[in-house]
């Protein structure tokens, strides 16, 4: 047992790793808030959609050579979750269909232009970290960690703000069109919220885990908890936790830090149902 | 005045027409009950009231002291509902939002108003239960009791009573006759029961081919949609 602190305060002596648990954490954080209203709203899928954009704009900018990449991904990442969140309404292709287009659209285009233009020697191994996070998140710049910091705690900030409003179009958009509310501007709202957590998570597990890491807190919470808030703080709590525990894990035996992270994230989903199940009886 | 007032309205989306040429006017503390069949365009008559859908033409006009965020709704359930994780008392505080306009959060008015209208529905022992896991009368009381949070005035009511037992309708039914005789708030309900329509409203709106609006007695006199097996 002392061995295993041992190795991991030799580890945690390296200021990369303090950084990649300080943004992994941060961007737990974030992501499991708006879970609850995603699942909710049946928009589960919308993080996996966003993600393959993100990708595609990551190829882009790959391509382009733009120094900062989430420069660009960023505002591409935010219209496409406006435009998803839009269409859901009154549009000719319906929710669902007008992710699946879009998602493997830009997952497509992605692929291609890397194929195409990259100047990389090892292509399927940038993709493959692009997809799946492997060691991105140990490789995080000084800067990047800042922005990581400054944009989770935006949305923290956002989500607080907002809560009460959020949680009234969840429950009921039509009650809260007729008695006044902007719903349309929530909905915004809510889309440049996600696009922003998606292109952060993309750090830590990669494009494809990051549904993963949205919902399952999301669903493990609602397994247990019978109030708003209360799903909402432990759906945060477990995600700052399994995410911690991955990472932790990962950096011990030297597994993908995304999937351990999805893995742990998995194993309390599985503790959560049986509480449940527990509890109703 | 007419609190409000419809004036030749024509509903309908993009280019078919469901409703044409309506007009009717609803006072303070009138019950009227929208009825006709399926399709003939009630729950498109509630959104264009609620100003969820904007009428093809005519115009609907407000009385001046009543606005938009003094309009209570109860609609139909919905999917998203029936699994809610949220307790009675997060719903009902949530009927109040109109009323926070950016303030992020409710204040102490908000909550006591909140708290008043549970103790009003009958819901005090249930305001910590979790939604999903009430009953079926008693998600519409919470609704209710959300609705009248929004409003003092007018409460629009999307088929309160569809789904539930013969007695729990009855219960809601003269729940919300209560509010329109005590309180004085205006009830426009939307129903299918021709038989309760009669019994607890003041005003008959029926659409559908033929266009009647008028008082109860005017309506049961009229026999539009009123024949042999519904006349009880």
């Amino acid at each position: 047992m002392s061995e295993i602190f041992g190795t991991l305060f030799v580890y945690l002596a390296y200021p990369f790793v303090r950084y990649a648990l300080v943004v992994g954490v941060l961007i737990a954080l974030c992501s499991s808030l708006l879970g609850v209203t995603l699942v909710l709203k049946r928009f589960s899928f919308i993080g996996d959609g966003l993600s393959h954009v993100a990708f595609g704009a990551m190829a882009i900018a790959a391509v382009l050579n733009v120094s900062n990449e989430m420069l660009l991904v960023l505002p591409i990442t935010v219209i496409c979750a406006v435009l998803l969140l839009r269409t859901g309404q009154n549009a000719k292709i319906k929710g669902d269909a007008a992710i699946a287009m879009i998602s493997v659209g830009a997952l497509a285009i992605g692929y291609l232009l890397m194929n195409l233009f990259s100047t990389s020697t090892n292509l399927s191994g940038d993709v493959c970290s692009t997809l799946f996070g492997s060691t991105s998140i140990l490789t995080l710049t000084k800067a990047e960690v800042w922005l990581c910091a400054v944009l989770s705690v935006l949305v923290v900030a956002m989500f607080v703000f907002f809560y009460n409003k959020i949680f009234s179009v969840t429950f009921d958009e039509s009650f809260a069109r007729a008695t006044g509310m902007n719903a349309g501007a929530y909905n915004l709202i809510i889309a440049v919220i996600i696009a922003v957590i998606i292109v952060l998570a993309m750090n830590l597990v990669g494009s494809l885990l990051i549904s993963a890491l949205i919902i399952f807190p999301a669903l493990s919470a609602m397994r247990v908890f019978k109030s708003f808030r209360a799903v909402t703080i432990c759906s945060a709590t477990l995600s700052v936790v399994c995410a911690l525990l991955g990472m932790l894990i990962s950096v011990l035996a030297g597994t993908p830090v995304g999937s351990t992270i999805v893995a742990a994230d998995m194993a309390a989903f599985g503790i959560f149902y049986l509480i449940g199940l527990g509890g109703t009886k | 005045m007419a609190l409000i007032t419809c004036e030749n309205l024509k509903l309908g989306y993009e280019s078919m027409v469901v409703i044409d040429d309506l007009s009717f006017s609803v006072n303070k503390g009138d019950y009227l009950c929208i009825v006709g069949e399926n399709g003939s365009g009630k729950s498109t008559l509630m959104k264009t009231l609620l100003g969820l859908h904007s009428p093809i033409s005519g115009s609907i006009s407000m009385d001046e002291g009543l606005v938009q965020q003094e309009i209570g709704y109860l609609p139909q359930q919905t999917v998203v509902q029936k699994d809610f994780p949220a307790t009675v008392w997060e719903i009902v505080l949530s009927g109040c939002q109109s009323r926070c306009g950016m303030r992020p959060f409710y204040n102490k008015t908000e909550r006591k108003l909140a708290m008043k209208n549970i103790v009003r529905m009958g819901l005090c022992e249930l305001k910590k239960r979790c939604y999903r896991d009430l009953s079926g009368g008693q998600q519409q009381r919470v609704l209710l009791a959300r609705a009248l949070s929004a409003t003092q005035t007018v409460l629009l009511l999307d088929e309160p009573v569809s789904g539930l037992d013969p007695k729990v309708t009855a219960d809601m039914y003269s729940l919300i006759s209560d509010l329109n005789k005590k309180d004085g708030i205006t009830i426009i309900m939307i129903s299918h029961d021709i038989n309760s329509a009669i019994k607890y409203a003041s005003h008959i709106l029926h659409i559908g081919d033929k266009i009647f609006f008028g008082t109860k007695d005017e309506y049961i006199n009229n026999n539009i949609g009123f024949t042999g097996e519904n006349a009880l």
